[in-house]
């Protein structure tokens, strides 16, 4: 079983398929990236950096944007990303 | 691919032979549930609407209660009124008139209230109940079976192994001739452009995204913000981070057959115009389930990620997670685990297959865990007040 699954080209974003933690190294398309914050099993890594406001990608699809500034290895979810779409306008 | 069931006065085919004991307003649901408990064979569901409500919201409870009644797997019914409520139970009972099929009603104002009700109910329901056992199964093709996909309590192997399961599945059942019925507005919220592109027809497109707006519309008229509801604290808590990223989740089911159609909540699937169909309702399962049934599904498959308990009171639901973890803590209501694909390799088409057998089994009559633990939520998808 691989550890992490990056399911499009496209995304920014890859699944981990078993908890991973702070300073563990993953590859993603032969590139090694080390692990900044512990993971819990079926949530989110960034493999490239995200500046606050870029999209965020996983299925090749948009799923949200950064709240701020995502670094290549940080753990991905509520804390720094939000939903893309405004639904009080 | 040939299926034994229950063949009914309309020719469609149920795979279960409940005799259904129906309130037509909450004031007759307890009434009902006595009456039930009382005739082997019978169920009663616990309606809670069916008086002060207008618009949309009188004609989703009329369409409900009607469709559970006229779905296949309902082989009589008995309406139990209290007289004076918003939905009459004469109105009700012409309805599923059309269907053929038998049906009563009793009136609690007219009877002279609860004991006297239950005694006459209980006599009617018993000698309906003593039909229905004399029907015997026949056999019937697996193009009748209209199949309901269902996800709740999602986490992302929903989206990764079981709703892709569920979707291979469907396809089958499509390929075959048969329908599926893909519910949950909010829940493709962030998908709406996949699906909108597979409509055969593109009214049937513009209709579907209508909807989707609707939902949008409703939320932010209400200055709430729909995402304070989407994704739950237990989809999070599983690595659910965003509604698109549920949504990408959970429109898998439909694996990647063509729309035929849309559907209103509730409302009757065509008899002659099968496929895969977009039903509208709320992303909470009970009124999501509750909604297909009565649009005619006779089965409903139903992944979570989290784990849930829940069924329907006159369609089996099978259970599917693709969590293997999920699957071991709560292995008394689950009865398939698809996390085989992420924890042992299986290929999704072979977990497909083994998901099509098993429903296919259902659907001859074996039990679900959810129908052996007696498991029967049912709800009503409410838009509005109840006046």
């Amino acid at each position: 079983m691989e550890t992490v699954l990056k399911i499009d080209k496209k995304d920014n974003l890859v699944t981990c398929l078993r908890a991973v933690k702070k300073g563990e190294t993953i590859t993603v398309d032969g590139k090694s990236i080390t692990v900044n914050q512990d993971v819990p099993q079926f949530h989110k890594i960034a493999v490239e950096n995200i500046a606050k406001g870029e999209t965020c990608y996983k299925y090749g699809q948009v799923i949200g944007k950064a709240l701020c500034d995502i670094k290549e290895g940080d753990y991905v979810h509520v804390h720094n990303i939000i939903s893309a779409k405004d639904f009080t306008a | 691919m040939k299926i034994k069931g229950y063949k009914r006065e309309n020719g469609r085919y149920g795979i279960r032979n409940y005799l259904l004991i129906l309130p037509a307003s909450v004031c007759a649901s307890d009434t009902a549930a006595r009456i039930a408990s009382m005739v082997d064979g019978a169920v009663a569901i616990p309606n809670q609407h069916g008086c002060c409500q207008i618009g949309e919201d009188y004609l989703n409870t009329v369409r409900t209660l009607v469709g559970f009644a006229k779905n296949p797997n309902v082989g009589a019914c008995l309406i139990v009124g209290l007289g004076c409520e918003g939905i009459q139970a004469n109105v009700l009972k012409e309805q599923i008139a059309e269907s053929g099929k038998p049906v009563e009603s009793i009136i609690i104002q007219e009877e002279g209230g609860t004991i006297k009700t239950i005694a006459r109910g209980t006599q009617i329901a018993a000698a309906m109940a003593r039909e229905l056992g004399k029907q015997n199964k026949v056999e019937f093709d697996i193009s009748e079976i209209v199949l309901g996909l269902e996800c709740g309590g999602s986490d992302p192997t929903s989206g990764l192994a079981s709703n892709p399961t569920i979707g291979v599945a469907s396809d089958k059942l499509v390929e075959l001739g048969g329908s599926s019925i893909l519910s949950e507005t909010t829940e493709v919220i962030g998908a709406e452009h996949l699906i909108a592109a597979r409509f055969k027809d593109p009214k049937d497109s513009e209709v579907f995204l209508e909807m989707v707006k609707a939902v949008e519309a409703h939320s932010a008229a209400s200055g709430n913000d729909l995402r304070e509801g989407q994704p739950t604290p237990g989809n999070k808590e599983g690595g659910l981070t965003t509604i698109e990223e549920k949504s990408l989740g959970c429109m898998h089911k439909a694996g990647h057959s063509e729309f035929t159609g849309v559907l209103k909540y509730a409302e009757e699937i065509p008899a002659d115009k099968k496929g895969l169909y977009f039903m509208d309702s709320p992303g909470q399962d009970i009124d999501s389930i509750t909604g297909m049934v009565a649009s005619g599904a006779q089965v409903i498959v139903f992944s979570t990620g989290r784990g849930t308990p829940t069924g329907s009171p006159i369609a089996p639901v099978i259970k599917i997670t693709g969590n293997t973890g999920t699957y071991n803590n709560m292995i008394d209501n689950i009865d398939i685990n698809a996390g085989k694909i992420i924890t042992e390799g299986v290929s999704l088409p072979d977990m497909g297959e083994e998901l099509f057998d098993l429903m296919v089994k259902v659907c001859n009559g074996e039990q679900t865990k959810a129908e052996s633990l007696g498991h029967r939520e049912f709800g009503i998808y409410k838009i509005g007040y109840t006046y």
